[in-house]
């Protein structure tokens, strides 16, 4: 019902993926924002967007579990699709053809590119960094000893600008490769989407349904 | 705390400078405490507490005078015992006033992120505006004396204000004035150093070689100094840091890390922009329409 869809479409995000998608998104925007209040000063002010200082801080970390936890099961639908093979190998070798828009002898893609792929591993990592780091310094309900919370600090701070620059990628590439946004909106793509950007994934899909 | 807004030299998440019409023309201050002079008798605990309205808990004792066992929120100050056995076999009991060191360069305002929850005033006095405070703890983790404490009851950071308020008007902190051996005292910075000089001549005189004065470098110096009997072994009182410096990862964290990591972030969403203008959108056409349902009559 949810994810009925018409002819010429392959559906890629179920219902459910997709909400927790945007979970993760949602919860991903509100830490990038109150973290960064807490990191620079001249992004204090968006502190207010929380509530002022102290509710930025009471919150950032509770969020950050949400998030954590949200990503975790989204990871446990899409992780079996993220791991590289050779030809990834060759796509990143042709990353140059990737980014002049010229696609034509890139090796067939699955259901995601070796730079969506890696893109989910650096989530992965920062992810598992930015939560234990995190509760480090969670001093509500933690106390460690001091040098471990300054490592942490500096590291939790390292990781977030990772994820954060990562992040921009991935919202970009949504932004350059058109058609892509409506996979996590809508739940499903064209098929001229899918054969161009993910051949593989396309044969495997289309040969599927008309069985 | 108090407001003296024109004499703060450094504010806490502040890139531009402070007003600072006021200078400290008669110098900075500092406390000195002589611990070879102090008796343990925690009066400075006391008028500390009454001046500054503070009643911490009634603990239980553990063992040693050291009561409270910590400083809180409630004590900013704590006379530490430690005991000692000299190699001559001696005991020697070295009683330490804690408390807040007033670092020339803090590590509580260097990580402090909330603008103006931790002030330096132009006497070289650190104070925390509590209601600036955002509860993070990150003075804490900045500190190298391990000093500021988080209050249960609101969240807010506490330590020692120097008795900032009754300084900016003149006097001495409170328990500089309760003091009953002279083992604090309190002045200009320049002033303190000449006095604990001559403490030291004196306790050299009677057999304590290594007395020295505890004003330590790394942290630009301190407006809390000690005399020492055993300048060369700090950590003997308990456990006072020989070398304090701001450590190594709160510099990298709040220093080069902020414009490094706000600078990746605009240079990729920079050169996302920049891609996007040169090379534009990658868009499905009619052929790849085409060859996608050509593919498709293909196949059985």
């Amino acid at each position: 019902m949810t994810d009925e869809r018409k002819a010429g479409e392959i559906l890629r995000y179920p219902y459910a993926t997709r909400v927790n998608h945007w979970i993760v998104a949602i919860c991903f925007v509100l830490l990038a924002l109150s973290g960064l209040a807490l990191f620079h000063p001249a992004m204090f002010w968006l502190a207010s967007l929380f509530g002022g200082g102290p509710w930025t801080r009471i919150l950032h970390p509770f969020v950050g579990i949400a998030w954590a936890i949200a990503f975790v099961l989204l990871a446990a639908r899409l992780w079996r699709d993220n791991f590289l093979d050779s030809a990834d190998r060759q796509w990143l070798r042709r990353i140059g053809d990737v980014l002049d828009n010229r696609e034509e002898d890139l090796p067939a893609v699955g259901k995601y590119n070796a730079g969506q792929k890696l893109l989910f591993w650096v989530i992965v990592l920062c992810l598992l960094g930015l939560v234990a780091t995190g509760l480090c310094m969670w001093r509500a309900y933690f106390a460690l000893p001091v040098e471990f919370v300054r490592l942490a600090s500096v590291l939790h701070a390292l990781f977030a600008t990772v994820l954060i620059c990562a992040i921009i990628v991935h919202v970009y590439a949504a932004i350059w490769v058109k058609g892509s946004i409506r996979a996590m909106t809508r739940g499903t793509v064209g098929y001229g989407w899918a054969w161009k950007h993910h051949r593989s994934w396309f044969r495997a899909m289309t040969g599927a349904q008309r069985k | 705390m108090v407001l003296q807004s024109l004499d703060i030299i450094r504010r806490s998440a502040t890139t531009l400078p402070e007003p600072q019409a006021r200078g400290a023309h008669t110098g900075e201050v500092a406390k000195l405490i002589d611990v070879t002079k102090c008796i343990g008798c925690k009066a400075c605990q006391v008028a500390c507490m009454e001046w500054n309205d503070l009643r911490d808990e009634i603990g239980s004792c553990t063992g040693s005078y050291t009561n409270p066992p910590d400083l809180s929120d409630q004590s900013w100050t704590l006379m530490r015992f430690a005991e000692y056995e000299n190699p001559k076999g001696d005991l020697e009991w070295l009683i330490r006033k804690d408390g807040c060191m007033h670092c020339a360069d803090p590590g509580c305002l260097k990580a402090c992120p909330s603008p103006g929850a931790i002030v330096q005033y132009a006497n070289g006095i650190v104070d925390f505006h509590e209601e600036n405070c955002i509860g993070c703890g990150y003075c804490i983790t900045g500190c190298p004396f391990n000093v500021p404490r988080i209050s249960k009851k609101d969240s807010k950071a506490y330590k020692c204000t120097l008795c900032s308020d009754r300084v900016s008007v003149g006097l001495e902190p409170a328990c500089v004035k309760t003091c009953p051996t002279g083992a604090i005292v309190f002045g200009s910075k320049e002033d303190m150093r000449q006095h604990a000089a001559e403490r030291i001549d004196d306790l050299k005189s009677r057999g304590f070689d290594k007395a020295g004065l505890y004003d330590p470098a790394g942290v630009g110096g301190t407006h809390v100094m000690y005399v020492l009997h055993h300048a060369d072994q700090p950590q003997l009182y308990s456990d006072l840091p020989a070398n304090p410096a701001i450590s190594a990862s709160v510099g990298l964290w709040k220093g080069i890390a902020k414009p490094l990591g706000l600078l990746a972030m605009a240079t990729t969403a920079a050169l996302g922009f920049l891609h996007y203008l040169r090379k534009g959108p990658s868009e499905v056409d009619e052929s790849d329409e085409e060859a996608a349902r050509r593919e498709l009559e293909k196949t059985p």
